[in-house]
């Protein structure tokens, strides 16, 4: 292709993601722009309660180790970083950027993008729909809450020219949508094109899984060298169309069906998949071979985007109790039953535990242990007791109970785990555009 | 003359989630058993193959042009991440429920 391209990669799909593709990416990948999307629904929410523990944190923990990866490579190579790694704290993310770029005698100009954050907009007399309730007839303990801002909200980060942008919640699709926009200069209102960006974005924004991640089923799907699959980026054109691929050597593939799969991850109607941006229409999407490990997507549009944004509001989850305890070799499948008839006995009547107890056998019944009532003939087998609860107490003896089953419980019993842990529950709300004061502020080492 | 086969022989499947609502797409590896799959895997069919894990309706979207089918199962997740005390709490291994299904083909 001689016309014009931008070459855009991710280097992470989610908050824990790897971090060598991307350091990988950033030396030989010839990038424009580099994205790491590092948000899930609930990770937010315990960004805020990190942030409210300690107010210089509740960004991306990760963020220092994945920059300093990458940044030296980034600044040399002319490629501009965009990561929503601020989560609950861009400013404070944005602050540790500065000081790892000053640390390693770089001099770079950091954007800071806020306005997500609308905690001070909910009240308790907001309505929760999922619920029927409002906060206050829920009982829930506000945490926090973000709107998923759309590719304007970066915009004008980047007519900053930044070495790196960071910003709090901002859909998945959109991180990459901005830099297409901001280079080709589309409009914010041109649909169909920014649907074509969208699809873009939507195919990179879980890394891996469109060149060979989470793809693999032997004997039938094959993914060489997976070990070390390679990240993928696409050459974006004007009009949207791209070319999907990953950097020689890599392990993984990027093929016709990788390709497929992510297309629709995650997506309900193919012909309006939402996003603060645009309707984005990917049912004549177009898939064609253009070599080994190249593949060109064309024909995704879009129509009028949704009125109002999305909004997670996190509340305090109470605690998940988990404990494990294993059973070996013959009659193991009912000795395993037999300790967890013991723990559920236990919980309810000397501990008058109320709540839900699920025990699945791992090995025989677990993860899909609601749709099979299957026995299996297994040796191995594990059981695990799970039980959520605000009373920290009950939360131990479920961990006590499993972990009694040591002398007390059937015989040749071993291999106890247990944890507790503080969770967060999520909502969506949808709130005006209006209402979302967007800032930007650039931080220079 | 048509035989039966399991799901995963003829097509690959991949699952996400958005809150309590799972979506696995199906994509026939051969374009010639995408009308044999669409015939066999109806939402009803899905949805009442496991009526304790999968508690609400069942949408399918189709995309003829690449040989997939697109299942949005409702309440699919015991309450999604928040609520479920499943270990597997996205629903990430329900492809493979839906690739051990039977299903008809007219040849292979």
């Amino acid at each position: 292709m001689s016309e014009q391209v931008v070459r855009i990669g991710v280097g992470a799909g989610f908050a824990g993601d790897r971090i060598d593709p991307a350091r990988d990416l950033a030396e030989r990948g010839a990038l424009d722009y580099l994205v790491f999307e590092c948000l899930a629904e609930r990770t937010l929410a315990y960004g805020h309660l990190q942030r409210s523990q300690d107010p210089s944190r509740g960004y991306n923990p990760l963020l220092e180790k994945r920059l300093a990866a990458v940044l030296q490579a980034c600044v040399r190579n002319g490629t501009t970083i965009i990561t929503n790694m601020g989560a609950a704290n861009p400013r404070a993310a944005g602050r540790v950027a500065i000081d790892l770029a000053r640390r390693m005698g770089l001099c770079i100009r950091v954007a800071i993008v806020e306005g997500d954050e609308v905690t001070t907009h909910i009240s308790d007399a907001t309505v929760l729909p999922e619920i029927g309730k409002t906060v206050g007839e829920s009982g829930l303990r506000l945490v926090g809450a973000n709107a998923y801002l759309g590719a304007e909200a970066i915009l004008p980060a980047l007519d900053t020219e930044p070495h790196l942008v960071i910003t709090g919640r901002v859909a998945d699709p959109s991180l990459f949508l901005a830099p297409l926009a901001h280079r080709y200069g589309w409009t914010l209102d041109d649909w169909a094109t920014l649907g074509a960006g969208t699809a873009v974005g939507h195919l990179l924004e879980c890394s891996s899984q469109v060149s060979g991640g989470y793809f693999a089923d032997p004997p039938y799907k094959h993914v060489p060298n997976l070990a070390y699959v390679g990240f993928p980026l696409a050459e974006v054109r004007s009009d949207g169309r791209a070319m999907v691929s990953k950097l020689d050597g890599t392990g993984g593939c990027v093929t016709p069906l990788t390709v497929k799969e992510q297309l629709l991850y995650e997506v309900h109607d193919p012909r309006a998949y939402l996003t603060p941006d645009v309707t984005a229409d990917f049912s004549n999407v177009s898939i064609q071979e253009a070599g080994q490990d190249r593949i060109v997507v064309s024909g995704a549009t879009g129509r009028e985007r949704p009125e109002q944004l999305k909004t997670i509001v996190g509340f305090e989850g109470g605690f998940l109790a988990e404990a494990e305890f294993s059973y070996a070799g013959p009659g193991a499948v009912q000795r395993a039953q037999l300790a967890s008839e013991i723990v559920q006995e236990r919980m309810r009547h000397v501990h008058q535990c109320g709540e839900r107890i699920r025990l699945d056998l791992i090995g025989v019944n677990s993860l899909h242990a609601t749709a099979l009532q299957r026995q299996a003939d297994t040796r191995d087998v594990r059981l695990r007791a799970a039980m959520r609860t605000v009373d920290h107490d009950m939360a131990q003896a479920l961990l006590a109970e499993v972990e009694s089953l040591w002398v007390s419980g059937p015989a040749g019993g071993g291999g106890y785990r247990g944890s507790v842990n503080a969770s967060v529950t999520t909502h969506a709300v949808f709130v005006d555009r209006e209402s979302i004061e967007l800032r930007m502020e650039v931080l220079q080492s | 003359m048509t035989i039966t086969v399991p799901l995963r022989e003829i097509a690959s499947a991949r699952t996400g989630d958005k809150g309590n609502i799972s979506c696995v797409s199906v994509w026939a590896y051969d374009p010639k058993h995408y009308e044999d799959i669409k015939a066999s895997l109806t939402p009803e069919r899905i949805a009442s193959a496991w009526p304790d894990l999968f508690r609400g309706h069942v949408e399918r979207f189709e995309l003829p042009a690449l040989h997939g089918l697109n299942f949005v199962i409702h309440d699919a997740l015991e309450g999604g991440v928040n609520a479920s005390l499943n270990l597997d709490f996205h629903g990430k291994s329900f492809s493979f429920l839906l690739l051990e299904l039977p299903v008809e083909v007219h040849a292979l």
